[in-house]
């Protein structure tokens, strides 16, 4: 159906091993060459302009973030190269660019420049009144940045880390969920909060926390998870014009992910997921940097004469079940890979959500694997295990494959 | 005399809130200076004149929107008791001089926050008797269409910002409100409101630090009522000078029964806040009926107390002897305008009564912005997805 192309055996087959190094480096490091081939998409690809296949490439087990646009001719050739936190920034520059309405607050954001450099040059350039460094009050600035969205204002609220933003969880769930039903429409809340959250190097437990599933009971809100710098501009773009509260999550480790996106303005849909390459045996669900995982594992499974589907969801609420939803049909086997918690994670919902709406066209049943229900331990070796490793997933897939 | 002058009068401008207004209220606005009972008390800053600047026209209407006030909220209690309202039923009786005098000071783009007490305040900003019992017993013609209840009433277009439920979390919304009005170069205030109970949350310290830092048109008026449901100020707070809480700050304190006091200092805090940042006002207030309608309000105080301030303090009472005392209507005029309140009070019920509950489509609509999302995409997706703009 589609044809991908594979790096050398060679490289291959140092994916087996479970070194920990070499896992922990995929996300962090830049490939300093790479060339750019194209990949013949599948029939589904070209109809949206959402989605994007992946090639992987690699020396050393680093999944190339080479996305290449299926059908238009107007991006070979033309884009430029970015690493993920600048396409953050150069989406938010353009949306402020756009829109007068448009702030940022946050702890650091302003004359720091951010903490993750998202917000680098902003201050200088927009002034302290439309980028906001805030004292440390998670409940009180993210309250006010609800306030002034109810007057009109588009905040987007940064937190430092997604754990910080549970200080500000009334705030998240109380009001800005929940001001547009109780106020029978008369408000809108179209902030964004953002942050980086996930499982980082040596962060210890109370900063490498995976807060997804805390937040998707929430009515009211729109949940998205960047993984590309592609899909993180398109995403942030988005997010600040929809008229709903958004909460973008970010990763720690992949802010250094570099990829070509293309010159021209270009905005994702926030509803949808996306196809990262397509595949007939069985399909693997997966969002953020587990994408990594996934499509490292991939490669090993390719080797091995599997053909999985990989479909990032970016969509974490409300799930995207008609793409999930045609894979499945098509497949009729189910792997989500996810960073979030095993009790209550986003793994679990949409488990609850497929077997509910697709169990006739299961062969086997719908399997999770995601990051064990343990605070994150500092030492290196027992923080790998908390997420989980290509390894997994590959034995996984061979199981539900048998 | 009295009834000479009545006659003269014209029919009066008329106002949102009252229907047969025209008969007592005159278009005279020769003013009348009231001086406050009580001195007020600063923190770090001047305290206003204790003279304040009324006319004729305003005294009536102050007696005649607290008294509907007063009506609309005992009114409540007898609905809530025949179960027709239910849930949670927060009655603002007693502190009506608070909401009056408010308004009275500021305009219609100077914003209103407050917590769960907040029925007379949406009838101060325009609010009609409708909208407030269609809400309150949960109708389709409710200002929120009946999916707030007692603790959500909101008004947009008179920038009434609500009706919250968690005690505290307004007052970072209504920083961010002033931050906004900052922002757009609006010239208007915010007025924060929340209660003693309140005042000892973090993240009204915090929000008041930010409004410090960034000069914000903010104003945060504690509604001292001296119980934080159950439990007294003095064994709530360490210090009850609400007013000097905020530290770097200014402060007021002022008698909340008081309706020209209250109207004075909002004035002041409101010139205040446009030229130096956030103000703390402290209205010193009491309310009759318990925290809630669960509440019988007899547990922790003395019936003795209640009807002490009652005779006392009672702002309604107060507004009367000040209109008798300058002629401008008599005993009986007063009590015929307190007879056709009950009777608009009574009307308002009638046609909220009859009023349809909401449909139950009405459940999902207003998650989420319309368009946006609002359906989760089914396995086989039939709509048109929505465009960004």
């Amino acid at each position: 159906m589609s044809a991908t192309i594979h790096g050398a055996a060679t490289a291959l087959s140092t994916f087996n091993s479970v070194d920990s190094k070499k896992l922990i480096s995929p996300c962090r490091t830049n490939l300093p060459a790479r060339s750019k081939r194209c990949i013949v998409a599948g029939s589904d690809a070209s109809k949206r302009s959402g989605s994007r296949l992946r090639v992987g490439h690699s020396q050393k087990l680093i999944p190339n973030a080479v996305a290449t646009k299926a059908d238009t001719s107007v991006t070979t050739g033309t884009g430029h190269e970015l690493l993920l936190f600048e396409a953050l920034q150069e989406g938010l520059e353009e949306e402020m660019d756009r829109d007068p309405h448009v702030c940022v607050m946050g702890e650091d954001v302003g004359h720091y420049g951010g903490s993750y450099k998202v917000t680098k040059g902003l201050a200088d350039k927009f002034g302290d009144l439309r980028v906001l460094d805030t004292p440390i009050c998670e409940n009180a600035f993210t309250g006010m940045g609800i306030g002034a969205a109810m007057t009109g204002l588009r905040p987007v609220i940064e937190g430092m880390n997604m754990g910080f933003l549970l200080l500000a969880f009334n705030q998240i769930s109380n009001n800005c969920g929940m001001l547009h039903y109780t106020s029978g429409g008369q408000f809108t809340i179209p902030v964004v909060i953002r942050g980086p959250g996930g499982v980082g190097r040596q962060l210890g437990a109370e900063h490498s926390q995976r807060l997804e599933s805390y937040f998707q009971s929430i009515p009211g809100i729109q949940m998205v998870a960047c993984s590309t710098p592609y899909n993180a501009k398109g995403l942030m773009k988005a997010a600040i014009r929809s008229e709903n509260p958004v909460i973008l999550f970010e990763h720690v480790l992949l802010y250094n992910l570099k990829e070509s996106i293309p010159d021209e303005e270009y905005i994702c849909n926030l509803e949808e997921a996306e196809m990262v390459r397509p595949g007939e045996h069985i399909t693997i669900l997966t969002y953020s940097r587990m994408r990594y995982h996934v499509m490292q594992a991939a490669k090993t499974l390719v080797n091995k004469g599997y053909d999985p589907e990989v479909i990032d969801i970016r969509s974490l609420k409300p799930f995207d079940l008609y793409t999930i939803g045609n894979s499945v049909k098509k497949t009729h086997r189910v792997l989500i890979v996810e960073e979030c918690m095993r009790t209550g994670g986003i793994g679990a919902s949409l488990t609850a959500a497929i077997n509910e709406n697709f169990n006739d066209y299961l062969d086997a049943p719908v399997m999770c694997l995601s990051s064990q229900d343990v605070p994150t331990p500092y030492a290196g070796t027992l923080e790998e295990w908390t997420v989980v490793q290509p390894a997994q997933i590959v034995t996984a897939v061979e199981q539900l494959c048998q | 005399m009295a009834l000479s002058r009545l006659s003269s009068r014209s029919s009066g401008v008329s106002r949102p809130l009252s229907a047969a207004f025209s008969r007592f209220i005159s278009t005279d606005t020769t003013p009348i200076t009231i001086e406050t009972s009580l001195p007020f008390t600063a923190h770090l800053c001047d305290t206003p004149s204790r003279s304040v600047e009324s006319s004729s026209q305003e005294l009536l209407t102050f007696f005649r929107t607290m008294a509907l006030m007063r009506r609309m909220e005992i009114a409540a209690d007898s609905l809530y008791k025949a179960k027709l309202i239910r849930g949670f039923c927060h009655l603002y009786d007693g502190q009506e001089a608070v909401a009056i005098g408010m308004e009275a000071a500021i305009t219609k783009k100077d914003a209103i926050i407050t917590a769960y007490r907040d029925h007379c305040i949406f009838l101060g900003r325009g609010g009609s008797l409708h909208e407030v019992f269609s809400e309150l017993m949960g109708r389709q013609a409710g200002c929120s269409k009946g999916k707030g209840g007692s603790m959500h009433f909101y008004k947009k277009d008179s920038s009434f910002y609500g009706g919250h439920g968690i005690v505290g979390a307004q007052v970072p919304l209504g920083c961010g409100i002033a931050f906004a009005q900052k922002y757009n170069k609006d010239e208007a205030v915010t007025f924060a409101l929340y209660g003693d109970g309140a005042a000892n949350q973090g993240q009204l310290f915090e929000a008041l630090n930010i409004s410090a830092l960034w000069d914000l048109p903010a104003i945060l008026v504690c509604e001292n009522n001296h119980y934080g449901m159950g439990t007294a100020e003095w064994r709530a707070a360490k210090s009850p000078s609400y007013y000097k809480r905020g530290d770097y700050v200014p402060g007021l304190k002022v008698d909340g029964m008081d309706a020209f006091a209250v109207k004075q200092a909002c004035a002041f805090a409101k010139e205040h806040a446009l030229k130096n940042g956030p103000i703390i006002l402290e209205m010193d207030t009491y309310r009759y009926h318990g925290h809630s309608m669960s509440d019988p309000g007899s547990t922790y105080r003395t019936r003795d107390e209640i009807s002490g301030v009652r005779q006392e303090r009672d702002p309604i009472e107060r507004i009367k002897k000040l209109v008798l005392a300058h002629d401008l209507a008599t005993e009986k005029e007063l009590k015929d305008m307190e007879k056709e309140i009950r009777k608009e009070v009574d009307d308002a019920i009638a046609k909220a009564k009859d009023c349809p509950m909401p449909e139950p489509s009405e459940l999902f609509t207003n998650v989420y912005v319309k368009g946006f999302g609002t359906e989760s995409f089914g396995p086989d997706r039939k709509e048109v997805k929505a465009s960004l703009p």
